[in-house]
């Protein structure tokens, strides 16, 4: 079977882009090979393990099963894009890094992604619903603790900073 | 002074943002993709491989097989080579085989322009087999007349070792002894790194250059290299960051087999990325090892005699081989010092994936028997299961006349008394004394006895590199490997306080390259902190001997009366700042008389070893008739001597402390009787912990420096997936009154074992609809 390409035309990390896509591939390998997202990583390429999560219009998804060509028109973000321009770190990513939450990194991007979705809800969570809502990844090196400490942080400075309006 | 405080990873910033590179990200998009073919049989030969099929499909390049392989024979363990060829390790592999030995060996592999067109064409490969008997069983495997996977090895014994002390026949005649038997059985289990292994090769300047996800650069270069029958210098093996090891990259996986692929398609570019699924049967797993464990005991509790038998599940190939359960029987004496004993590990072949390193390499399955097994010794003699092991583990001043370790200080009894006091564990204990019902709590503990590297087992040895810029900050670089468990943050601590520069001037360059990477044997063992650390002090001396030496000329000081303290040449007279080393390494650098591009590059051999051990203390919930447990409460208590960063250490507790979780309650690779084929290769069948199995994780640490030590560490990496399982085995014990001998301890062991219990009598109706509730 020759492979078939089709335009996708959708927004990355803020910015409209349009690239020809082989109709196979899926989003995570779009976004690694078609545009260099090495945030989105590939542990099982079968929706498992989390690595690839990103965003689609504001909600996660596992990238590596789902199609490029089904993200036309919409708004998708990666951990790259969390950064800010000139490279300052996110709160959530800042986060991360103060509470010791990364250690190999593999999984990392993927739960920086599922974490900023619950937090844009701007509620505040129990350490057991957050343990629940992070269930979507998978890390093998950090027994998850930190981590939850990381999400549990900004969740506060976020809830804080809207209090203070 | 950088040691000792939580600095920020020195990664930790480009692994938040995706600019932290690993092996895919590196690799060039346009890469030929490489798939391996492996056998649907657990054991027999291959007669004839037809690819005439696979051949047509678009884009499929080449395609290779058993029959067109080197014969080479390689082991793959990530030991460091040994000049006695009496301690090499058993090389027992080609890169591909047309004798099966386990459901999952390697047949063939195909070379294609995209992964769609190799997995075509994997499929359409037609193999026809003569297929053999297999056995699974390693105690099976030992019988006469069972299936022969190796003629070297007659009833598949592939190691056999024995502690004999005393005399265990007549000291077990003592009258009024209490016999206390039992049989414990651990689970293969696998590492579950979130990056499978993946390498990419391809050939450049008449050199076949593999960058890999490996633990162990130097030693895959070694193994490499002999796999091919190449000079050991034509190759070059790259680490970039890595996605977690846990040991099973302390292996040479599948680089040999890549190195060889690119040589064949005349050293274009070949990446070989191992599919989770394939990770699971094809790349490594933890021995699973059956024990039988028999106490001979005196009513005031001490033992008389004791019996030791292990039977090591090997798989199919050698890899780690016998050193596992060596190292699990190992502990058994020194743990509960014993004058009489009698001890024998098997470590056997069977059809089934190859067992190799994963974290705590024997230990956890020794201290899940030999932990519950103490348990049972203070039940039978109706001892505090606490105070009895406070009573009999190994005593201060202990030293063991072979690593020639000392217990320098009573860390046991210092890590009990902290774990129990801050765990709260003689409150529940007697909260949960005398429970009814269904639901009943119980707490546990557990102790882990440990070592620090390989010596003198084999080569210990290290080397380090420290390079001046013309700023005063220096670049790092340790052929110890960083994989995630942050080496390069306390190497970067350890350079700092020698050196006498801030933190934030060493610059640690992380990527590993055989051809310019100062050697080191690489990550395992829990020894780079220890092993790693005599080679960066001396190393940093030797370089801050140069820079003083300079400085001497410069200020017209003798070198006696300067230091270097916070990046500044110092007049240790006065406490004055002379210049800072920015100002000193221009300067020499570019001086019309002494220039000198200030370097420092040493290697330290190291010859000694050192005992690190702790506890775990559990609290759990059980749910009996649906035969659940909870786990509501986890401790680690560790002495690792002086933490480096305490941050960081604590980190790398919980992330064991997890896996001893899933050891203890969920994690299990299964195997189908029939076949030999594994029925639970992916993330969703195998249970390894997702965030909402655990409770919150508590660390503690008891910190005795170590003597022996360059900057008083010793081991940490595989320490706390040891005692999590035992402890959480006896606290359900606790809270039932049932021992369990087998791990995990899901629904269906506790349903057998409540059964016979009596425990689930009053609910038998419902007994088969609960038969099939594992999560």
């Amino acid at each position: 079977m020759a492979p078939q390409h089709k335009l996708v035309s959708f927004t990355l990390n803020g910015k409209p882009t349009q690239k020809m896509i082989d109709v196979r591939a899926s989003l995570s390998d779009m976004l690694r090979n078609d545009y260099s997202m090495h945030s989105v990583k590939e542990g099982c390429e079968v929706g498992e393990c989390g690595a690839c999560t990103v965003l689609i219009d504001g909600e996660t998804f596992n990238s590596c099963i789902y199609l490029a060509v089904w993200v036309e028109g919409k708004d998708v973000v990666t951990t790259e894009g969390l950064t800010g321009e000139d490279g300052t770190l996110s709160d959530i990513q800042q986060s991360f890094v103060d509470e010791f939450a990364v250690q190999c990194g593999y999984c990392t991007p993927g739960f920086i992604i599922s974490a900023e979705a619950l937090l844009r809800e701007n509620k505040r969570y129990t350490r057991d619903e957050l343990r629940k809502m992070m269930a979507g990844n998978l890390c093998r090196c950090t027994g998850y603790e930190n981590i939850i400490n990381a999400v549990e942080k900004t969740m506060e400075e976020r809830l804080e900073a809207k209090a203070k309006g | 002074m950088s040691i000792g405080k939580s600095q920020i990873r020195v990664d930790a910033p480009d692994k938040v943002t995706g600019r932290a590179r690993y092996t895919d990200d590196l690799c060039d998009k346009n890469a030929l993709v490489a798939r391996i073919l492996h056998s649907t049989i657990a054991h027999g030969e291959v007669k004839s491989i037809d690819t005439s099929e696979a051949e047509k499909v678009p884009g499929v390049v080449k395609i290779l097989t058993c029959f067109d392989v080197p014969h080479f024979k390689f082991g793959t363990a990530g030991h460091p080579w040994h000049l006695d060829p009496g301690h090499r390790d058993v090389e027992d592999r080609l890169l591909l085989t047309s004798r099966i030995r386990f459901y999952g060996d390697d047949v063939a592999a195909v070379i294609a322009e995209n992964d769609v067109a190799a997995a075509q064409a994997v499929r359409a490969i037609k193999v026809e087999y003569e297929e053999f008997p297999f056995v699974l069983d390693p105690q099976e495997a030992m019988k006469d007349g069972a299936p022969q996977l190796h003629e070297d090895f007659p009833n598949n014994i592939l190691g056999h070792t024995t502690i004999y002390r005393g005399d265990f026949d007549e000291a077990i005649k003592e009258d009024g002894l209490i016999k206390v038997e039992g049989w414990y059985e651990s689970p293969t289990v696998q590492h579950c790194h979130i990056e499978p292994p993946i390498s990419y090769a391809y050939m450049e300047a008449g050199k076949v250059v593999v960058v890999a996800s490996t633990q162990i650069p130097h030693i895959v270069r070694r193994i490499t290299a002999q796999a091919l029958g190449l000079p050991w210098g034509s190759v070059r093996l790259v680490k970039p960051y890595i996605g977690g090891g846990f040991g099973n990259k302390q292996d040479a996986l599948y680089e040999p087999l890549n190195a060889w692929l690119t040589t064949q398609v005349g050293g274009r570019m070949v990446k070989l990325e191992i599919p989770r699924e394939d990770t699971f049967f094809a790349t490594r797993v933890r021995h699973a090892i059956r024990f039988h464990i028999t106490s001979y005991v005196r009513p005031d509790g001490s033992f008389a005699a004791r019996e030791f038998e292990a039977f090591s599940d090997q798989g199919a190939y050698a890899s780690h081989g016998h050193g596992i359960a060596a190292k699990g029987m190992g502990a058994f004496p020194q743990l509960y010092p014993c004058d009489n004993l009698k001890c024998d590990a098997y470590t056997v072949f069977t059809n089934k994936p190859v067992a190799g390193a994963m974290r705590g390499y024997g230990i956890p399955q020794a201290m899940f028997a030999g932990e519950a097994h103490i348990e049972d010794v203070a039940k039978a003699l109706g001892k505090d299961p606490l105070d009895y092991r406070k009573q009999f583990l190994m005593p201060v001043g202990y030293a063991d006349s072979f690593s020639r370790n000392v217990n320098y200080f009573d860390s046991f009894r210092q890590c009990i008394d902290k774990g129990m006091e801050q765990f709260g564990f003689r409150e529940k204990q007697k909260e949960y004394a005398a429970q009814t019902g269904d639901i009943r709590r119980g707490v546990g503990l557990a102790v882990f006895w440990y070592n620090t590297g390989v010596w003198p087992i084999s080569l210990e040895s290290s080397a380090c590199r420290i390079v001046m810029n013309q700023d005063g900050t220096v670049q790092l670089q340790m052929g110890e490997t960083e994989i995630g468990q942050g080496a390069d943050t306390a190497f970067a601590q350890m350079t700092a306080a020698t050196l006498g520069i801030p933190f934030e001037h060493v610059h640690v360059i992380s990527a590993q390259d055989t051809d310019i990477t100062p050697f080191g044997t690489g990550a395992y063992a829990s020894r780079q902190t220890y092993m790693g650390g005599f080679a960066v002090r001396q190393t940093a001396e030797q370089m801050k001997a140069k820079i003083l030496k300079h400085a001497e000329r410069m200020t017209r000081m003798p070198v006696s009366n300067l230091d270097i303290r916070d990046g500044n040449i110092v007049r240790t007279t006065d406490n004055a700042v002379q210049m800072s080393l920015g100002e000193l390494a221009t300067n020499v650098l570019y001086s019309m008389e002494y220039s000198e591009h200030i370097a420092a590059e040493s290697t330290y051999q190291i010859n000694s070893n050192a005992y690190s051990f702790g506890c775990s203390f559990a609290e759990v919930e059980v749910d009996i008739p649906m035969c659940k447990v909870k786990l509501l409460r986890l401790t680690n208590v560790h002495d690792c001597g002086t933490l480096i960063n305490p941050a960081l250490a604590e980190a790398q507790v919980h992330g064991g402390m997890s896996m001893a979780i899933g050891y203890g309650l969920s994690e299990k690779c299964l195997f189908d009787e029939k076949t030999g084929r594994q029925l639970n290769d992916n993330l969703l069948d195998y249970k390894l912990c997702t965030p909402v199995d655990h409770p919150d994780l508590t660390a503690l640490f008891v910190e005795n420096h170590e003597p022996t030590s360059a900057y008083g560490t010793k081991a940490l990496g595989e320490p706390p997936t040891c005692s999590g399982a035992p402890a959480i085995r006896n606290a359900i014990l606790h809270a039932t009154g049932v021992a369990i001998n087998e791990a995990p301890i899901t629904p269906h062991v506790l349903f057998e074992e409540f059964s016979q219990a009596g425990l689930l009598e009053k609910t038998a109706k419902s007994v088969p609809a609960m038969a099939g509730a594992d999560r």
